[in-house]
């Protein structure tokens, strides 16, 4: 099952809606409450990040029984040393960000904590895409 | 009682409906904040495992149609000992002039021979509190399991913050242990000894019966706030006055006093704390913690009610007049130990130790996910695509007329094989332009969903030219 959503840029007013709706899903399928966390965390940091650093993107999900794929692609600055944005406690983000309780530097470091695969690929000037997956089987129905 | 019979019965609701009443207005379909009400045959019905026993319904049903069971009155006398534990919301509901005193004066001539302050459980439970706040891996925010109704909302609405739940009783519970301890250490064989409750809310009493997180309970049974309310209020205007007692103020600590409370339990607790009260405010709070989206708070006092039990569902008076009342006692009452104990019994405190052996929840709370389509994975899964599927032909208008509280509940409800897609009065429209359908099948399943009463002329409903009920 798939479904789309469109995130803009700077409105962390809104930011979170992918998530419930996901979360909702995962509640319907039954899906254990541990992995249902890791699912929401990763893709609310992947949301807040687009939110935070980049003009507008969009969330893919495909929803399957036993894996859930979340594709985040933005248009923006791109990440200029992936390595570096991948440290714990790095961060870009700028102070009035930071100043609303993100920025911290755990976003992307967290995403691939509690994801089972994550891919991230960026072209400075043009954007960045997240994929993550996660199995929805393992740790009991 | 009037139940979808698709489901199991297990849970014990306070709540129900009265069918002879019942006009099948569905207000309490629209307020209900899990979605457990549906509209058959011109009646509301309750699909038991989803209700949370907040008592939104109740609050809202404009013919009250929807009651709160309570035990039978009398079977208080089945028991030589007979205490009511009286929550201080019961006497903030009366004028400062009436003494707290006064009012146990009245529940004794009912027959009650003890009348104990629920409150002062509250007092035994602050060091186990604390001892809890203190135990580092467990996760933040721990959440209170002072409001039943707020337990319950979180087993079928939010499982994965179960963890989350502080697992130590309600002060009502500390109290019915001393009070049972205290008439035992008299000589008193404990099955000769009923507590009763006077409940603000069917919360209560659905945490009475059907206890999460400990197998049994000491509290016997439970009796309405309003029925004591009117008792003291007829004993009040009859007489002129109360019957006479000693005239005493309350006996639990300031801070005890106003724990039922919005923030009367919080602001006992050290760390980051916050309470919030209403059910709207909860579920969007929980909403947003399940999702990560907050950090940083030790410790959450989260009530079904507005201003917490001061607006419980079986209080008589203005919610905000009653915490009003309890908040000046409170700030005028003397620091300390006042004790007036009529009764001469021991203070609860020295009882301290016992009751710490009580406190912590003895069972698992467990999940009852009200979201979950089917238990295997591959069947939900499809019924999940199926009910996505119908969405692309249901209006998305919420409006009511097909007995469910919105469209999405109808595509639930059609793939939980509770439902039909012709229930909908847009699909029935549509069809019926297209002469799939004729408009006496049509009118025949509005008057399956809402009754045949609805479709004659009633002059007696509510507002009608001659209003009688």
């Amino acid at each position: 099952m798939n479904s789309e959503y469109k995130v803009t840029g700077g409105d962390f007013t809104h930011a979170g809606y992918a998530s419930s709706q996901v979360k909702q899903m995962l509640k319907q399928l039954g899906v254990d409450s541990s992995i249902i966390k890791r699912v929401v965390v990763c893709l609310y940091e992947a949301e807040v990040n687009i939110v935070a650093h980049a003009y507008e993107g969009l969330i893919s999900i495909a929803l399957d029984t036993d894996k859930i794929f979340m594709k985040l692609t933005d248009r923006g600055p791109g990440i200029a040393d992936i390595s570096k944005a991948m440290t714990k406690g790095f961060s870009t983000a700028s102070p009035q960000v930071r100043e609303m309780g993100f920025g911290a530097g755990m976003g992307l470091p967290n995403i691939k904590a509690n994801a089972d695969s994550f891919v991230i690929t960026s072209d400075q000037g043009v954007g960045t895409t997240l994929e993550i997956t996660i199995n929805l089987s393992n740790g009991g129905i | 009682m009037a139940s979808d019979n698709n489901q199991q019965g297990f849970f014990h609701h306070a709540l129900t409906i009265r069918e002879d009443v019942c006009t099948g207005c569905s207000l309490c379909m629209r307020v209900c904040p899990t979605g457990a009400l549906r509209i058959r045959d011109g009646k509301a019905r309750l699909i038991e495992d989803r209700c949370v026993d907040c008592g939104e319904c109740f609050r809202n049903c404009p013919v009250h149609a929807i009651i709160i069971e309570q035990d039978d009155f009398s079977r208080i006398f089945d028991y030589k000992y007979r205490v009511a534990l009286v929550p201080a919301v019961l006497h903030g509901q009366f004028r400062h002039e009436v003494s707290v005193s006064e009012i146990s004066a009245v529940l004794k001539s009912l027959g009650f021979t003890w009348v104990y302050e629920a409150e002062h459980g509250a007092e035994v439970l602050k060091p186990a509190m604390e001892e809890l706040m203190n135990i580092r891996t467990l996760p933040r925010p721990l959440i209170s399991t002072y409001c039943p109704a707020v337990v319950r909302l979180i087993q079928v609405r939010f499982p994965a913050l179960i963890r989350n739940l502080a697992t130590i009783k309600a002060p009502l519970e500390m109290a019915a242990f001393y009070c049972r301890r205290v008439l035992r250490d008299r000589g008193a064989h404990n099955s000769e000894i009923g507590v009763f409750y006077v409940t603000p809310c069917a919360a209560k009493i659905a945490a009475v019966k059907s206890p999460v997180g400990e197998e049994s309970t000491p509290i016997t049974g439970v009796i309405n706030m309003d029925f004591i309310y009117n008792k003291i209020n007829r004993t009040l205007r009859n007489k002129g006055e109360l019957p006479k007692g000693e005239h005493h103020a309350y006996t639990v600590d300031p801070d005890t006093l106003v724990w039922s409370l919005t923030n009367g339990e919080a602001s006992c607790v050290n760390g980051r704390t916050l309470a919030i009260d209403g059910m709207n405010n909860v579920t969007e709070f929980l909403e947003q913690l399940e999702n990560d989206e907050i950090s940083g708070i030790d410790y959450l006092e989260l009530r079904a009610c507005d201003e917490g039990c001061a607006g419980g569902v079986l209080l008589s008076s203005n919610r905000f007049l009653v915490a009003e009342r309890l908040r000046n006692k409170a700030l005028n009452l003397q620091p300390g130990p006042a004790n007036n104990n009529e009764d001469e019994f021991p203070d609860i405190e020295a009882y301290q130790e016992y009751l710490m052996k009580k406190v912590r929840f003895t069972d698992d709370i467990k999940p009852r996910s009200m979201y979950r389509l089917s238990g295997d994975r591959d069947e939900a899964m499809r019924m999940m695509k199926r009910s996505r599927r119908l969405m692309c032909w249901l209006p998305g208008t919420d409006c009511g007329l097909c007995g469910a509280p919105s469209c999405q509940a109808l595509a639930e409800d059609i793939v939980r094989h509770r439902g039909d897609i012709s229930q909908c009065v847009f699909i029935r429209e549509s069809n019926m332009e297209k002469d799939l359908m004729d408009r006496e099948r049509s009118a025949g399943i509005m008057r399956r969903i809402w009754g045949d009463n609805n479709f004659t002329k009633n002059c007696n409903k509510k507002g009608a030219e001659n209003e009688s009920n």
